[in-house]
């Protein structure tokens, strides 16, 4: 792969106290790419993609996004912040906002967007994540699909460079994963480039040009979705797949 | 209101137990005190003959006529629907208040005569001094409130000397210190600055620990999907996290303002012109206290209830964005 690398990490090491959460992390993100990162709970993969737009700190090794190295003295955070969009289980949308202002806000209060053209733009990502006429309710009353949905426009709207999904479907209903699931293909369909926390395995073996699976917060094993889950190399993944797949 | 059970219990004021006990309790009570010599004695007059002369039946009838009212009363207001049980219940109450009040034989031209100044004077300066010192502590208590959270130890040190201090002291030694403190140090200030001062710094220092929790209460969700949206601290705390910690704030904030409402009468003590003192001072020269003080109680109770009901407006305002 040639394409312009999106997010580079080297050797990347973080410890929550004596807990050594991430143990010499390499990965490298092209433009255009699609990853997906799975593993059992508490191996580090959300603690992983929480480095990529700095909510979290590493303390050893070296993040660049789109060549802005992440230190804790850094200037300019919030020009990677915004170019890095992040969708949380949780959505975490603003409950005292409308639909609309989610999507509005970022572009108006951090880039200095006019508030007809955030409008327009909130609405062009609302259409395409297919609730347009919601634009005007407030995020409680809007069911748990929906509401993630409107997580994923309202991280669209800052047009970032790639696109971080932290668990998005975990929270769901099993009826409404599809549609958040539908929305993130269609997103990869048009080339968004996209890191993926998830158990989708369906997903995962769809989109992903790479599936990576992580345990103990170390990268155990990393290929395409077709090796991956149809010869995986290492005893830890053939049991985490056996485990996922089981029912 | 508590968690209502679907099954309806047996109402407690129809219970004949209850009814019994509760008249023997009144029953007693008024057997107690002779009454015939009372008003209730000349309105017995057709029962009793002469009250002063019916002796224990009189007594006996009386207490017994209250206690019958008071029970037939209650058992009737409990068949009443909720609203229309705790609005009898208010009027009766209110009526049993101005009558314990008549019963001061007060000198109603007086209080008229001294009304319109009591208001456009005390009124007013009690308003517009709580006014501004809620406002003042407010601000005070957004900064105290950021900077107990931050991780600063300047900032955190100073906001918690400060919170300790002006919640340590008694809020009329405050009012005292500020007052007759700074010009010692060569500030002179007027009573109603010093007032002002007192009340927002005491109230800043209670709000401080409001706002702290306020702002806690908020998920830290919020923080991490503005934080990864590029959201800065201030454009974070102003945007995000405040609008919506204050649904949680005021109604704390509105009881402190109530209180400091009743609070502001201790500036009367340097001599500001405020209810309180009006109250004392106007009844002072022919001895009529009485007058002066219930009239001030009533305007306080009465601005007391206008600002619960605007709380309870702006609650409602704010409950908006979580109806379903």
């Amino acid at each position: 792969m040639s394409a312009e690398t999106i997010i580079e990490a080297r050797a990347v090491s973080k410890w929550y106290g004596q807990f050594h959460a991430l143990k010499d992390i390499n990965l490298t993100v092209h433009k255009g790419e699609r990853i997906v990162i799975c593993g059992p709970s508490g191996s580090g993969k959300s603690t992983l993609i929480r480095c990529f737009n700095r909510l979290e700190s590493h303390q050893e090794g070296d993040i660049a996004v789109n060549g802005i190295h992440l230190h804790p003295k850094m200037k300019n955070v919030a020009d990677v912040r915004s170019n890095v969009g992040m969708v949380f289980q949780h959505f975490n949308l603003f409950p005292h906002l409308t639909v609309l202002m989610n999507c509005m806000a970022g572009p108006m209060w951090v880039k200095g967007v006019s508030a007809a053209e955030a409008r327009k733009t909130a609405l062009q990502f609302l259409e395409r994540v297919r609730i347009p006429e919601q634009a005007n309710k407030f995020p409680v009353q809007l069911s748990g699909g929906q509401q993630q949905r409107v997580a994923i426009a309202r991280s669209l709207c800052m047009e970032p460079a790639v696109m971080l999904f932290d668990e998005p479907t975990s929270a769901l209903d099993p009826e409404m994963v599809s549609e958040v699931l539908d929305t993130m293909t269609g997103l990869a369909r048009d080339g968004m480039t996209m890191v993926c926390v998830t158990h989708e395995m369906g997903f995962a073996r769809a989109v992903a040009d790479r599936v990576i699976l992580m345990d103990a917060g170390q990268i155990v094993e990393e290929g395409k979705p077709d090796s991956f889950f149809g010869n995986p190399q290492h005893d830890r993944t053939k049991l985490f797949l056996s485990q996922i797949l089981k029912h | 209101m508590l968690y209502p059970d679907t099954v309806e219990a047996e109402v407690l004021v129809h219970k004949p137990w209850f009814v019994a006990t509760m008249f023997g309790v009144v029953f007693a009570i008024f057997l107690a005190f002779n009454l015939t010599s009372t008003s209730f004695g000349e309105l017995m007059r057709p029962v009793i003959g002469e009250p002063s002369q019916s002796g224990l039946y009189g007594r006996f009838a009386i207490a017994f006529v209250i206690a019958l009212l008071f029970v037939l009363n209650v058992v009737l207001i409990g068949f009443a629907s909720l609203r229309v049980q705790i609005a009898i219940v208010w009027f009766e109450l209110l009526l049993l208040f101005l009558a314990f009040f008549a019963t001061f034989h007060l000198s109603l031209p007086f209080i008229r005569e001294k009304l319109p100044f009591l208001i456009s004077q005390g009124v007013v300066t009690t308003l517009y001094v709580s006014a501004i010192s809620i406002i003042i502590a407010s601000l005070i208590a957004i900064l105290g409130a950021v900077a107990k959270l931050s991780t600063n130890g300047f900032a955190y040190a100073i906001a918690s000397f400060y919170t300790s201090f002006f919640r340590g002291l008694p809020l009329l030694m405050q009012v005292y210190l500020i007052y007759l403190g700074l010009p010692q140090l060569g500030f002179v200030v007027g009573a109603v600055p010093a007032g002002i001062l007192a009340l927002s710094l005491c109230y800043g220092a209670y709000m401080t620990e409001i706002f702290r929790s306020g702002i806690q209460s908020i998920d830290r969700g919020q923080w991490e999907a503005s934080r990864s949206m590029g959201f800065g601290f201030s454009l974070t705390m102003r945007r995000i996290i405040l609008p919506q910690a204050l649904p949680v704030i005021i109604p704390p904030t509105g009881n402190q303002f109530i209180s400091m409402l009743k609070d502001s009468s201790l500036v009367s003590v340097i001599g500001v012109w405020e209810l309180m003192f009006l109250a004392r001072t106007l009844g002072q020269k022919t001895f009529q206290h009485m007058e002066m003080l219930i009239s001030a109680s009533l305007i306080y109770w009465m601005l007391s209830i206008c600002l619960e009901l605007i709380q309870s407006r702006i609650e409602r305002h704010y409950a908006r964005s979580k109806v379903r």
